[in-house]
């Protein structure tokens, strides 16, 4: 198979967003679901949170962060070019109702996810209170979409060039510390914010949801590379999630699975990087 | 006393470094003088064995008269991938086990048979089959495992459109993500999936049935349906230190191998981890894949664990002695009961205890009971559990009428037909992990079934 790539933007440094023409998958998709991507022939298969779907020009919107190889290769791909594979939507939707108000916290890249499911809930009726971060202002994405489908945003930055100085967790905690009722949290972002997040709810007893990002191959379920200890049971992310109660996820143990292909995933951008020859944006 | 024609193997020192086919298959000479030991039968008990039916006698027959062209089609009639079940198949288990010949010393080589003709055909090349006359009727078949594409060409074959959804990004199932290359070459699953193409049925990869359509959806579109979607959930032992970095399961394991060729990194993207010590727990066909793929990509020792003896052991025998051949050791009746922690939350080896055999159980096999006092750690920095699979209960997501098992498997009646009319079901998602022919013996049975449901509905 191939699909097209309809679009392709550069959001703010090493952040790219892409729009592939997937109409089956478009029709089907909801909020809190995922696709996986396979760039060509040699390619390894990466997971991918659905940024955004449009069931009419029956597209799906992609964003991603350059990390290693293939996100690296992802960037040479133009509006024209094709995906060898886009599988989807794949994971278990988020579970959006009515339940009056409810936090989304966005860190990095994870603004992405969090912007469909905050639509989702905002249509739902829910009183959406958005927080969105990044390391600076130039890394912040998705700032005026995120402000069409919430009530409330806020902005934090580690170095304090825009909104709060500091981390979204603090406003969290001030949320979470004023007289507002807050009926659900969902925390979307790198799994060392999510765990964070995760240990500044817990002692509020608000229900806190977060979407893993193990590392995955099939995401059907067949494998297991992707399983994760929630609760003391073990869980695969790409059918039972990837989103889960917080309060139960063994965040350590996700990290350190994150980390177990580290050197590999080192050589294989080295190795493309040389091969590549400076014809692509990766130097 | 006759025995079999010897095939030529590549040699054990030779092949663990390499992902090359371990074995090469008959010369013409070879397949004609084995031939000529077949009996020809008037009643033979070999097709009997044959969960296809194929008419063995009338195939081997053209072979002694080198009459490949006709024997090929023999062959074809019944089954449209004997390039992979000349390979793969247990025949000591099935039409060889029957074979009046083994009475008094070895059966026919019939699967070896089986495989040259195929083979022949391949090199000759593959003529295109005709196309059946249309009977405007359209069939849909989920998962392009063994049973799905048997089930697909015979389907197609009777004149029916038919398309396959299947969820990864090549067809064949096991064949292509289980299977390693040097028992089943993928070029051989490729041509063989080709074939099945050729006669006319459309097969869509990277599509989801659950998630983008439900089974409810497809069985409104189309006329009737045929799930053919395996046993692909892998089972873990639900012991300490199971989540460790370095503990795959046999599915994870042979999909990056196998699949997405994770022996030709970095050529090919995606990463494994093989460490220097393996151990595999299990000693099905799956684990013996799993243990000769760990050889082939450099692990300096690589030990076989299972709680049972010998004789209760799956995998086929052949594959058994193959991977004692290449240096895999086996420890028997014996059984992990905690992977062992490291740095950085990684294995660092396998705590187990000895086993004895008890009295049978309802399996009939005798159970295996620990012996006390018998703890010992066995080192691995990477552990493969190979335990067995069950069906995948993504596939009924949004469909809740249709009636299974406790363990997940699809109930149908003897004709391979669901609760659900017009969906009938075989393979391992009936039967649970089984055989690459009996999913096929499945599918041939589901589409007979589904032609005469179908005749009946016009």
């Amino acid at each position: 198979m191939s699909y097209n790539i309809i679009e392709t933007r550069n959001l703010v440094p090493d952040v790219d967003l892409m729009k592939v023409e997937a109409p089956d998958i478009a029709k089907a998709a909801k909020a809190g679901q995922f696709v996986i991507l396979r760039i060509d022939e040699s390619g390894e298969r990466i997971p991918l949170t659905i940024a955004d779907f449009d069931v009419e020009e029956g597209s799906i919107t992609v964003i991603y962060q350059v990390m290693g190889k293939t996100t690296k290769q992802l960037t040479t791909l133009k509006t024209g070019d094709t995906l060898q594979d886009f599988v989807g939507p794949l994971g278990t939707p988020s579970d959006i109702r009515k339940l009056g108000t409810v936090v989304m916290v966005g860190g990095g890249i994870g603004v992405a996810p969090v912007y469909p499911q905050a639509r989702a809930y905002r249509e739902a009726g829910n009183h959406v209170i958005s927080i969105i971060g990044a390391r600076n202002e130039e890394m912040l994405i998705l700032e005026d979409e995120m402000a069409e489908v919430s009530d409330e945003l806020y902005v934090a930055t580690d170095d304090g060039s825009k909104g709060h100085h500091g981390f979204v967790t603090d406003i969290v905690k001030d949320i979470l510390d004023s007289d507002q009722q807050v009926d659900r949290i969902v925390i979307i972002g790198p799994p060392i914010m999510m765990k964070v997040g995760a240990g500044v709810t817990a002692p509020y007893g608000v229900e806190t949801l977060v979407s893993l990002n193990p590392i995955m191959i099939d995401g059907t379920g067949m494998c297991g590379g992707c399983r994760v200890s929630v609760g003391g049971e073990t869980k695969f992310a790409c059918v039972d999630g990837p989103e889960f109660d917080a309060s139960g996820v063994d965040f350590d143990l996700m990290m350190s699975r994150l980390s177990f292909y580290r050197p590999q995933e080192k050589e294989a951008l080295e190795s493309y990087s040389k091969k590549c020859g400076g014809d692509c944006k990766c130097h | 006393m006759s025995l079999k024609q010897q095939m030529s193997e590549q040699k054990p020192e030779e092949r663990i470094g390499n992902f090359d086919e371990v074995a090469l298959g008959y010369t013409e000479q070879q397949a004609v003088i084995e031939a000529e030991r077949c009996l020809e039968c008037s009643d033979p008990q070999c097709v009997a064995g044959c969960p296809v039916n194929i008419d063995i006698p009338g195939f081997v027959s053209r072979i002694k008269n080198k009459d490949f062209d006709k024997a090929i089609g023999i062959l074809k009639k019944s089954n449209a991938l004997p390039a992979i079940c000349g390979r793969v198949c247990p025949q000591e288990e099935q039409c060889e086990k029957l074979c009046v010949l083994g009475k008094k010393g070895e059966p026919l080589a019939i699967g070896r048979l089986e495989r040259f003709c195929a083979d022949y055909e391949r090199d000759a090349g593959v003529k295109s089959p005709a196309k059946a006359k249309s009977s405007g009727k359209n069939v849909a078949v989920i998962g392009a495992g063994p049973a799905g594409l048997t089930a697909a060409a015979e389907l197609a074959k009777a004149g029916h459109g038919v398309t396959i959804y299947e969820a990864l990004h090549e067809p064949g199932g096991v064949l292509t993500y289980g299977i390693p290359e040097f028992r089943l070459p993928k070029d051989i699953v490729r041509q063989e999936v080709d074939y099945i193409r050729n006669l006319g049925v459309d097969i869509k990869v990277d599509y989801v049935i659950g998630r983008i359509k439900t089974l409810d959806e497809l069985r409104d579109e189309f006329d009737a349906v045929f799930v053919g979607t395996g046993a692909g959930l892998p089972r873990f032992m639900r012991i300490e230190g199971e989540n460790l970095n370095g503990v795959y399961s046999a599915n994870e394991f042979l999909t990056r191998v196998n699949l997405m060729k994770a022996y030709r990194f970095p050529d090919y993207d995606t990463p494994i981890k093989c460490g220097n010590k393996i151990v595999v727990v299990g000693a099905g066909n799956v684990a013996m894949d799993a243990a000769r793929c760990a050889l082939r990509l450099g692990a300096e020792e690589v030990t076989v664990v299972y709680r049972r003896s010998e004789a209760e052991m799956s995998a086929r025998i052949e594959e058994v002695e193959h991977a004692k051949e290449e240096g895999v050791i086996f420890n028997l009746l014996t059984n992990p009961v905690r992977i062992l922690e490291g740095e950085n939350k990684t294995a660092t080896g396998v705590e187990c205890v000895n086993m004895e055999l008890g009295e049978p159980d309802e399996s009939g096999r005798r159970r295996p009971i620990p012996i006390e006092g018998s703890e010992h750690v066995i080192d691995a920095d990477i552990v493969i559990v190979a335990i067995g699979t069950s069906p995948n209960p993504v596939i009924f997501a949004g469909s809740e009428e249709l009636e299974t098992t406790s363990k997940g498997t699809i109930v149908v009646d003897e004709d391979a037909m669901s609760s659900l009319a017009g969906l009938c079901a075989g393979g391992d998602v009936v039967t649970g992990a089984a055989t690459v022919i009996s999913a096929m013996g499945a599918g041939k049975q589901a589409a007979s079934t589904i032609s005469r449901y179908l005749g009946n509905q016009s």
